[in-house]
């Protein structure tokens, strides 16, 4: 029984690609996990195919970028959308999935960094850095990138429990600002018809909404009852 | 009791646990399987993806081009020594936002052009308003093959093989009065056979223009074809405007009208951003996009960026035609 209690580190990876590992307690809805983990794998291995076949078109790097970028705006947005979901509709899968949202975001906007990097530029650091400093669509890409490093570093238990549950959620708020960042760098990107990235910002703009109604609201509660 | 079957080895025996967990697994792997197609799927259908577009036929382009009866020569005096992209780049890889915003969608959806028969009317100073026919120009005028570069404001580039003859040669039929100082062009404005004029992207119809010197400069063509083959529906047929040292928005498609005025006239792309997009639009590596670098560019096949040329590459035949201005102002 003591082996029990000492779960294996490899314990929750397991888990999270359907693996059953170890005794550890059991979880409701153990398929939801592995099914987003597998879901969320299915652009890449779109993109990989494709581009194995050369059927990404005639400019199959800047295709490639698109679609990694687009991916982690999506998966992103679905994790903004899980703690509204449940406070509003009183969902509490979602919250289940939301770690693995945010950190499929952040694989999914590394990539699509690192196929700018090496596939569009090239490898040209020079050119590189003068976009992101002279270039407020590069620029603001790039921000919304680099804040979502610490919060995929800090996405474990062991980090919720040494910040302390309180100062790790004003952290993970970065989150908001990280959407607003990739929201304006996609509109910044489009040339003339910006109605899709718009959708993006309304969207991001509502959960944000959302979020601070409910915050007002429940601020006086929680004082009053202390 | 020697006859019956060897028992299986106790590694490949299922665990009671497991055994007893059988039902549960396979509904677990059901739902699995389920939330990630759900997932998968919506993904792929957020990101918007569809199958390219089929190949256009360059074998049944030829025998069109047969059944016109025009022939075209070769004229190598401005070509590039850079290798020409695939007839399948040049007509899948296209900005026509009359047929759609993605690169992919002219190739797609440029079918519902009815490229013939075409005219074009010729209007404003002019001695002689008048309907031109475009076989007309295809027989009345020598189609040559110029391979171009192609510099998108996108900063991608193509080189292509252009048929087509100068507009210069026309410019001078048509007897433009002394007052004709622009020329301008209009494409068509149907939204029957090009569905994105339904969108309001841009303030259509298409318009386009030349100031008169540049119009008449001998690298300015009137494209009729490409590869030797009458002009793809989605490359702009039946005629179109090519200006190697300009960004590849100047290079107005499917004109109906063109029009010499006194004025500058009002150009579509300066209308929806002015700020970005100016009157003249000549390819600058030292004029950067205000909201991307135009120092380099992707040249569709390669894998590592070209850097740009000031004039595209034709500094040395069109510089002069700029003496004088201020290329950061006159962007």
């Amino acid at each position: 029984m003591a082996r029990a209690a000492a779960e294996s580190p490899f314990a929750p990876w397991a888990r999270l690609i359907g693996v059953p590992f170890g005794r550890g307690k059991r979880e409701p809805l153990p398929w939801l996990k592995p099914g987003i983990f597998w879901g969320s794998l299915v652009p890449l291995v779109y993109i990989v195919l494709r581009a194995s076949q050369g059927e990404l078109g005639a400019n199959p790097i800047a295709e490639i970028e698109n679609e990694l970028g687009l991916t982690a705006l999506i998966i992103l947005v679905a994790s903004l959308a899980c703690s509204p979901a449940r406070r509003l509709l009183g969902w509490t899968w979602p919250m289940r999935i939301r770690r693995e949202l945010g950190l499929f975001a952040f694989f999914y906007v590394s990539l699509h960094f690192a196929t700018y990097m090496f596939l569009d530029q090239f490898f040209d650091f020079g050119a590189i850095l003068s976009d992101i400093v002279d270039r407020p669509f590069i620029t603001v890409g790039f921000a919304a990138f680099v804040l979502m490093i610490p919060l995929a570093y800090t996405s474990t238990n062991g980090w919720i429990r040494r910040l302390g549950y309180a100062r790790w959620v004003r952290l993970h708020q970065l989150v908001y600002l990280s959407g607003g960042l990739a929201v304006l760098h996609f509109i910044w990107r489009v040339k003339i018809d910006i109605s899709q990235p718009l959708a993006y910002a309304i969207v991001v703009g509502l959960l944000l909404g959302a979020r601070l109604i409910l915050w007002a609201r429940k601020r006086p509660a929680t004082r009053a009852v202390k | 009791m020697n006859n019956l079957p060897k028992e299986p080895p106790s590694s490949e025996i299922t665990p009671q646990r497991l055994y007893l967990k059988r039902r549960e697994f396979i509904k677990n792997g059901v739902y699995a399987l389920g939330t990630a197609a759900a997932m998968g799927g919506g993904l792929l259908y957020l990101v918007g993806k569809s199958p390219p577009p089929d190949q256009p036929s360059v074998a049944s382009a030829a025998e069109v081009a047969a059944s016109e009866g025009y022939s075209v020569v070769e004229n190598h005096i401005y070509d590039v020594d850079e290798t020409p992209n695939s007839y399948k780049d040049i007509t899948t890889y296209n900005n026509f936002y009359e047929f759609g915003l993605d690169k992919s969608d002219p190739a797609r959806n440029a079918g519902t052009l009815r490229p013939h028969p075409w005219t074009i009317s010729v209007e404003g100073e002019v001695a002689k308003p008048q309907t031109l026919d475009v076989d007309t120009l295809l027989t009345s005028f020598t189609q040559e093959q110029r391979v171009y570069r192609m510099r998108c404001v996108e900063a991608w580039s193509l080189v292509i093989p252009w048929v087509g003859f100068p507009l210069g040669d026309l410019i001078k039929r048509l007897e433009p009065t002394g007052n004709a100082k622009y020329v301008e062009f209009t494409t068509l404005n149907d939204p029957e056979q090009m569905p994105g004029l339904r969108s309001p992207v841009l303030r259509w119809p298409y318009v386009e223009a030349l100031r008169m010197d540049e119009a008449m400069h001998p690298l300015t063509l009137l494209a009729t074809g490409i590869y030797g083959n009458p002009l793809p529906n989605q490359d702009g047929a039946p005629i179109r405007l090519v200006v190697p040292w300009k960004y590849g928005l100047k290079g107005i498609k499917s004109i109906v009208k063109i029009r010499f005025t006194a004025e500058q006239p009002q150009t579509t792309w300066s209308l929806a951003a002015p700020n970005e997009y100016g009157f003249y639009a000549n390819v600058n590596p030292a004029v950067n996009h205000p909201r991307w670098s135009q120092a380099s560019e992707r040249r569709i096949g390669e894998l590592g960026r070209r850097p740009t040329l000031p004039f595209n590459g034709y500094a040395e035949q069109v510089a002069d035609l700029y003496a004088g201005m201020d290329l950061r102002k006159n962007f």
